[in-house]
């Protein structure tokens, strides 16, 4: 299955970004090929409001069946289960390593957002 | 004429100000409270509300059945208000600034706008002076429609004074534009000064004649006065720190009712602004 | 990593001044001005700016005069009174008024004739400074700009990065007055809220309304009255109301010129003075400090 992990740098040894909205990078992964590809998200550092919103469109176009990040605001929340992707949070260490917990069923799903949105 | 009351800083005065000033205008006078955030007027003012209407945006609404999933809404939307994924279009009405792009951009019409409320706007009189008084709903992120909304009540004729909200960002714009005059309150604190200093680039960017009322002038020191002379910005009224006057505040109770010699100092500072306001501008900045 | 944003509703009740002398008792911490609209803080803490960066923020619509065909297509849909037009004796010219701008684009994406441009604005700076007491974030909104939620959120952010790379565990916040956009990006997430009022109707009256602000994102605020001594009953009342309001009344501080002397020499209260009201801002400190990250929303 196709998921996207949320990153700091484009490669599989970078660290997790917390961030959802404006994470720098989403790298999308298949779970089963382990063939990956780094998508750019700069364009919504700079976003006003509603980066959440606009990552998670971004996620649903790369076509991705789950999420794995640090932390998930309520905009992008509804956003996600809109679109019918799974949303894991809490993850850390590097992106390799967070594809693994997933796969091995150690990352926590969300049935909520964990955090507040940033206003509003 | 219209008369705008505001500060850069929180706290110097400005409600006081602008409430003593509308109970003492010569000629009938309306105040307009445009600081919805915190509005404070009516405590002073103590207006009877004879009407009062609530302030929408118009928000999108799409109807599922038409919407072909095309995402052109989500893409015109700048404040990202609007989200398509897998063929949904989902709203977050606490963005939407209520442009109208979204109903514009849809090929197949199926977005209509209803109104989201934001606030309310109350009128009524207290006594002689006319009341309006703008209200932003706790929650809601945005006042410049509230504002807007509030001044949409002043009467053509007579004197408006609006009490605008402190700083010097969107809300301020929305309750200065459109004033013949400016009075901007300050202290003479360092807070004060450069709060003011903003203040001034604000007036000066709006092109508004404007001037100063330094409140507790004999606290703090000698730099606003002194900026104020360098800049040519004339000093309209100076009011000594007086307990008297703080205490009368602390109750709701009007400075020009609990100290009289309060109804003079501001009866001259209404003179004073309708002689101003007058004469031809020179200073615009 | 605790974070606790002062702010007051009303304004000028003396939040800056009391995040000033918290700024000085506590160890190991991170400033954050997010009173981008007119920061003060800075007046007391004297920083040092290492990084100044731009702020960038919406769009602003701009009418090229020679491509415009006055369709006036443009001023019928704009919904903020944007668009204006003068005579200018050869015809009428379109042209956007930037103070009344929102940058939604509706203009851009009317005209047939593609005459409007819609460039990014600067909308301010944002600072990385050293001060006497340790870092700080802080910004300066441009006149008349919107996006202040998003600069205060900026402010947070890069606050909150600092304090993990410099392992600080505290970020002390001087937030907006008001309860509009900059107040609540200031505590959203936030560990503790203290407002600071005054013991006035007024005082009263905008404390009730920060508080419903606060309930509204499920943070159970502090208050603290300032100048308590100046209307003593009424202090007595905000208290007790405050706490049927859901908020925790956790100190006073008296009324004292030495506040105003303080900030003339830009110091802090208790940097400037030992007794009186700075007496009462240490207790408040030691009384907050202990509540910090306890109240955590539930």
């Amino acid at each position: 299955m196709k998921i996207v992990v949320t990153a700091s740098k484009p490669s599989l040894d970078s660290p997790v970004d917390a961030r959802f909205g404006r994470a720098p990078y989403f790298i999308a992964v298949d779970t089963e090929t382990g063939e990956w590809e780094a998508h750019d998200n700069k364009q919504n550092l700079n976003a006003a409001q509603g980066a959440g919103i606009q990552a998670a469109e971004t996620v649903s176009r790369l076509g991705a069946e789950a999420v794995i990040t640090g932390h998930c605001g309520p905009k992008a929340y509804r956003t996600l289960t809109a679109a019918g992707i799974g949303i894991a949070v809490g993850a850390e260490g590097t992106v390799a390593e967070a594809v693994e917990a997933y796969k091995n069923g150690k990352l926590t799903p969300a049935d909520s957002p964990d955090v507040e949105g940033h206003w509003a | 004429m219209i008369i705008a009351v505001a500060s850069g800083k929180g706290g110097t005065g400005k409600t006081t100000v602008a409430v003593n000033l509308a109970a003492v205008m010569p000629g009938p006078a309306t105040y307009i409270d445009c600081d919805v955030e915190e509005p404070n007027g009516h405590i002073f003012l103590k207006p009877d509300i004879e009407r009062s209407h609530t302030v929408a945006i118009p928000t999108p609404s799409v109807d599922a059945e038409k919407c072909t999933g095309c995402g052109r809404c989500a893409e015109v939307c700048r404040y990202n208000a609007l989200a398509c994924v897998r063929g949904k279009v989902l709203v977050f009405p606490e963005l939407c600034h209520g442009c109208g792009g979204c109903a514009l951009a849809c090929p197949v019409k199926a977005i209509t706008e209803t109104d989201r409320p934001v606030g309310v706007v109350e009128s009524g009189r207290s006594g002689a002076i006319g009341f309006v008084q703008g209200r932003l709903n706790v929650g809601m992120a945005m006042s410049p429609p509230v504002i807007r909304a509030a001044k949409t009540e002043a009467p053509p004729d007579g004197t408006v004074i609006i009490d605008a909200p402190p700083g010097t960002s969107c809300p301020v714009i929305a309750a200065l534009n459109g004033s013949d005059y400016v009075i901007l309150v300050t202290e003479p604190t360092p807070f004060g000064l450069h709060d003011l200093k903003l203040a001034v680039e604000t007036v000066r960017e709006l092109g508004v004649p404007f001037g100063i009322v330094i409140n507790r002038s004999d606290v703090g020191d000698a730099r606003v006065t002194q900026y104020c002379h360098r800049e040519k910005i004339p000093i309209l009224l100076e009011i000594p720190d007086d307990r008297r006057v703080a205490e009368a505040y602390s109750r709701g109770e009007m400075a020009v009712d609990a100290v009289p010699e309060w109804r003079e100092q501001f009866g001259r500072l209404a003179q004073l602004i309708a002689d101003v306001a007058a004469e031809p501008v020179e200073e615009s900045g | 990593m605790n974070e606790l944003v002062v702010i007051s509703g009303k304004g000028g009740t003396g939040k800056t001044s009391v995040l000033a002398s918290f700024a000085a008792l506590a160890k190991n911490h991170v400033l954050a001005d997010c009173d981008v609209d007119a920061a003060d803080l800075h007046l007391v803490v004297e920083p040092t700016i290492r990084s100044r960066r731009e702020f960038r923020a919406g769009h602003t619509a701009i009418i090229n005069a020679e491509d415009c065909r006055g369709c006036g297509w443009c001023l019928a849909r704009c919904r903020f009174d944007a668009v204006k037009w003068k005579n200018t004796g050869t015809g009428i010219e379109y042209y956007i008024d930037p103070l009344a701008c929102e940058g939604c684009g509706v203009c851009v994406d009317s005209c047939p004739a593609g005459a409007i441009s819609f460039p990014e604005e600067v909308a301010g700076e944002w600072y990385i400074s050293d001060t006497r007491h340790g870092p700080m974030v802080h910004a300066r909104l441009g006149i008349a700009a919107e996006n202040s939620g998003k600069l205060v959120s900026l402010v947070r952010e890069q606050a909150r990065a600092l304090a993990e790379e410099q392992k600080r565990d505290l970020i002390l916040v001087d937030g907006p007055p008001g309860i509009g956009c900059p107040v609540i990006a200031s505590i959203t997430g936030a560990s503790a809220v203290l407002i600071v009022t005054e013991p006035t109707l007024s005082g009263e009256h905008d404390l009730r309304r920060v508080a419903e602000l606060a309930r509204h994102f499920r943070i159970r605020p502090f208050v603290c009255i300032n100048k308590w001594d100046l209307n003593p009953e009424m202090a007595d009342k905000i208290e007790a109301g405050a706490v049927e309001l859901g908020v925790e009344p956790v100190g006073r501080i008296r009324y004292d010129t030495a506040v105003t002397r303080a900030q003339v020499e830009g110091k802090s209260l208790v940097e400037f003075s030992k007794n009186s009201a700075a007496e009462d801002v240490r207790k408040l400190w030691e009384k907050v400090k202990s509540l910090i990250g306890r109240n955590k929303s539930e």
